[in-house]
């Protein structure tokens, strides 16, 4: 099994706020981490790496020091790594990244059985990165995916898609593109030899001109989305906070209020 | 554009993966005729890459021929989902902005039911498509049919709840298109332009972003629960246009082999909730979990859970709001016994009125709440559960 895994690193979301003066991201000093549901992605990759032999090959695109979590990934167990590192890449919306990163794995790893993604990162939330891979590299996908057993043989993979009162079973030939869930794996803590051993894997940088996809086609030029203005949400209004009431009076006031509001 | 190359051997692949019967094998060679809709599903199917449809950017001169709004309307079991009818309303006020008629998308088996629901809530035609294939959400199928539509009708703007299906579908059709989609706005406006200004939050919630796409249509997801739903006015006269298509349900890549329930009790869809109680660690234990159930069942809401509850095994996760779970936006938020991590708070800081119970003065959840009570939840849950039963006795009405 060749299996794919698409990791993205992003701001610690908590950290991130607006200068109210120029209206732009305060990036300056914000940590990065390994998007979370993509260490979900990782581990279900190592798990059937292990199960039925392989590789496991880490793609990301992003500035040089995106380098910080792909050695994260290496430290976990995953074997290689591509790094699509090019300001031309830059100011890319979903559709160019995932042309993007499609036009890559098609180029550099066309022997692929299995792309895994995290279900969406948490900086954009959009969710749209793989669907879209999935869509340029004319794959079936699964989103959403809990639980995954691979059949090497039969060249396909069964595996229980969330839907809002369960999941669904669903079964894929290979190549399939599945986004991860939480519920899919508990991943691991990358060991000290782990660690030690990501430094001396291999991770290929691949710039704009290693590509053979329509460079129109690549970062802002290929975006037709476009973020026009950003601002800071509506403050939430000060609320009230009830302290050191008697519990019957204070359920009084909250009902009452919910009632004055129409919400019951 | 689409064009059929010299790699083509006639081996008729793609004749059945045609959902709208255009083509042909006409001397070894697959013929397209003017049924056809660039939706794509033949340049999928073939073996060979002989097939290719050209597709340009759409350019600011090519925008006026792109009118109407339509809205991708979302079924759960035997009825509508409530984000389907949202925006219909929303697309209402939008189409009437631009001057521009509203449709809506229903694809299904035996669909013709929803037809009057979905005039009544401000649809002015109504494209149909009935087959076996569609009777349940497959990203394949419904992306072959909507990408022909699209691509067929040229419509200015299409709606997608941001539901589980809906994001799976919409970039789908996003990519073949190669067009821009937003996902999960919280805001629709048309600027002086006659533009969609797609408004979303992003980093959480933390930021809010303004974003026109230049290409056509112009598609967003929505969340659901934010845009109001209008009043039906089942008195409205609709056009339908039926769409018979082909699918051939054995050149399906993909299958659904089983559909699992696992629903607990007045565990509805949290993402489309009015109300929704949700616990977290300061519940202690899982016995105490049927308090909560309980105060839901007396505000008639859904029962949500923070990521410790979930991870607990004490709820299922599609029950989990927050980063790693859902991101829910209801007119009235009840926290019991959750602290209000950020991670917590990004996925229901957008509620209208938010209702604390905790009992450290200091969590965060206090920082969002609308009202908060700093006490004993164990004490405060039945207070509030035995209230609403005198309220609701005194006003049988409400």
């Amino acid at each position: 099994m060749i299996i794919v895994v698409c990791i993205k690193q992003v701001p610690e979301i908590t950290e991130i706020k607006i200068d109210p003066k120029t209206k732009t991201l305060m990036r300056e000093g914000v940590p990065s981490i390994l998007n979370p549901l993509d260490e979900f992605a990782i581990e279900e990759a190592l798990r059937i790496r292990e199960k039925h032999g392989g590789e496991v090959i880490i793609v990301t695109m992003g500035p040089p020091q995106a380098k910080e979590a792909i050695l994260k990934c290496l430290a976990m167990g995953a074997d290689r790594a591509i790094h699509l590192s090019d300001r031309a890449f830059a100011g890319a919306d979903t559709l160019a990244t995932a042309y993007t990163l499609a036009k890559a794995i098609k180029q550099f790893i066309p022997n692929f059985d299995i792309i895994l993604c995290g279900k969406q990162a948490i900086d954009g939330d959009t969710a749209q990165v793989p669907v879209e891979m999935a869509e340029w590299l004319n794959l079936t996908q699964i989103t959403g995916v809990k639980k995954v057993e691979v059949d090497p043989k039969g060249r396909k993979v069964v595996a229980h898609r969330e839907t809002d009162e369960g999941y669904e079973v669903i079964e894929s030939k290979l190549p399939v593109l599945l986004t991860a869930i939480k519920e899919l794996n508990e991943p691991r803590l990358p060991t000290l030899m782990g660690i030690l051993s990501a430094k001396n894997k291999e991770t290929r940088v691949i710039t704009a001109a290693d590509l053979d996809g329509d460079t129109g086609l690549f970062g802002l030029n290929g975006s037709p989305t476009q973020v026009v203005e950003i601002f800071a949400p509506k403050p939430r209004g000060k609320g009230t906070i009830i302290l050191g009431e008697d519990p019957v009076a204070a359920a009084k006031k909250i009902i009452q209020f919910l009632f004055e509001k129409g919400v019951i | 554009m689409i064009e059929v190359f010299d790699t083509c051997t006639g081996c008729g692949i793609c004749v059945p993966h045609c959902p709208f019967g255009a083509i042909r094998i006409v001397e070894k060679r697959a013929q397209i005729n003017e049924a056809c809709t660039f939706c794509g599903a033949c340049v999928k199917s073939c073996p060979f890459g002989a097939i290719e449809i050209k597709r340009k950017m759409v350019t600011p001169a090519d925008v006026s021929s792109y009118r109407g709004i339509w809205v991708f309307a979302e079924k759960h079991g035997n009825h509508l989902r409530n984000v389907t009818l949202e925006l219909l309303s929303e697309g209402r006020k939008l189409a009437d902005k631009l001057g521009e008629p509203l449709a809506a998308l229903l694809l299904g088996r035996n669909v013709t039911d929803f037809i009057k629901t979905l005039s009544a809530y401000g649809a002015d035609k109504i494209y149909v498509t009935e087959h076996e294939v569609l009777e349940r959400y497959n990203s394949d199928g419904y992306a072959d049919v909507l990408t022909g539509l699209i691509a067929k009708h040229k419509p200015s703007v299409v709606l997608f709840g941001a539901t589980i299906n809906g994001r799976d579908l919409a970039p789908r059709i996003a990519a073949r298109l190669r067009i821009g989609l937003t996902a999960d706005c919280t805001g629709l406006e048309i600027d002086e332009e006659g533009r969609l200004v797609q408004i979303r939050p992003a980093f959480g919630g933390n930021i809010m972003a303004s974003i026109l796409s230049h290409t056509r249509p112009q598609m967003a997801t929505v969340r659901p629960n934010v845009m109001k739903m209008g009043e039906p006015d089942w008195t409205r006269k609709v056009e339908i246009e039926r769409i018979n298509v082909m699918i051939d349900p054995k050149a399906r890549r993909i299958r659904v082999v089983d559909i699992v329930k696992e629903v607990a009790d007045r565990a509805v869809n949290i993402e489309e909730a009015d109300i929704i109680v949700s616990g977290g660690r300061g519940l202690g234990s899982p016995e105490n979990l049927k308090l909560m159930i309980e105060l839901a069942e007396a505000l008639g809401g859904a029962v949500g859970a923070s990521r410790p509850i979930v991870d607990s095994g004490w709820l299922p996760h599609h029950q989990q709001v927050g980063q790693t779970g859902k991101t829910v936006s209801p007119k009235l938020y009840v926290a019991v016994g959750i602290s209000g991590a950020i991670q917590h708070l990004v996925g229901m800081q957008t509620s209208d009125i938010i209702i604390a119970i905790n009992k450290d003065s200091e969590a965060p959840i206090f920082k969002v709440a609308t009202m908060g009570v700093v006490g004993d939840l164990f004490k405060i849950v039945p207070a509030l559960i035995e209230e609403l039963r005198n309220v609701k006795k005194e006003n049988p009405t409400r």
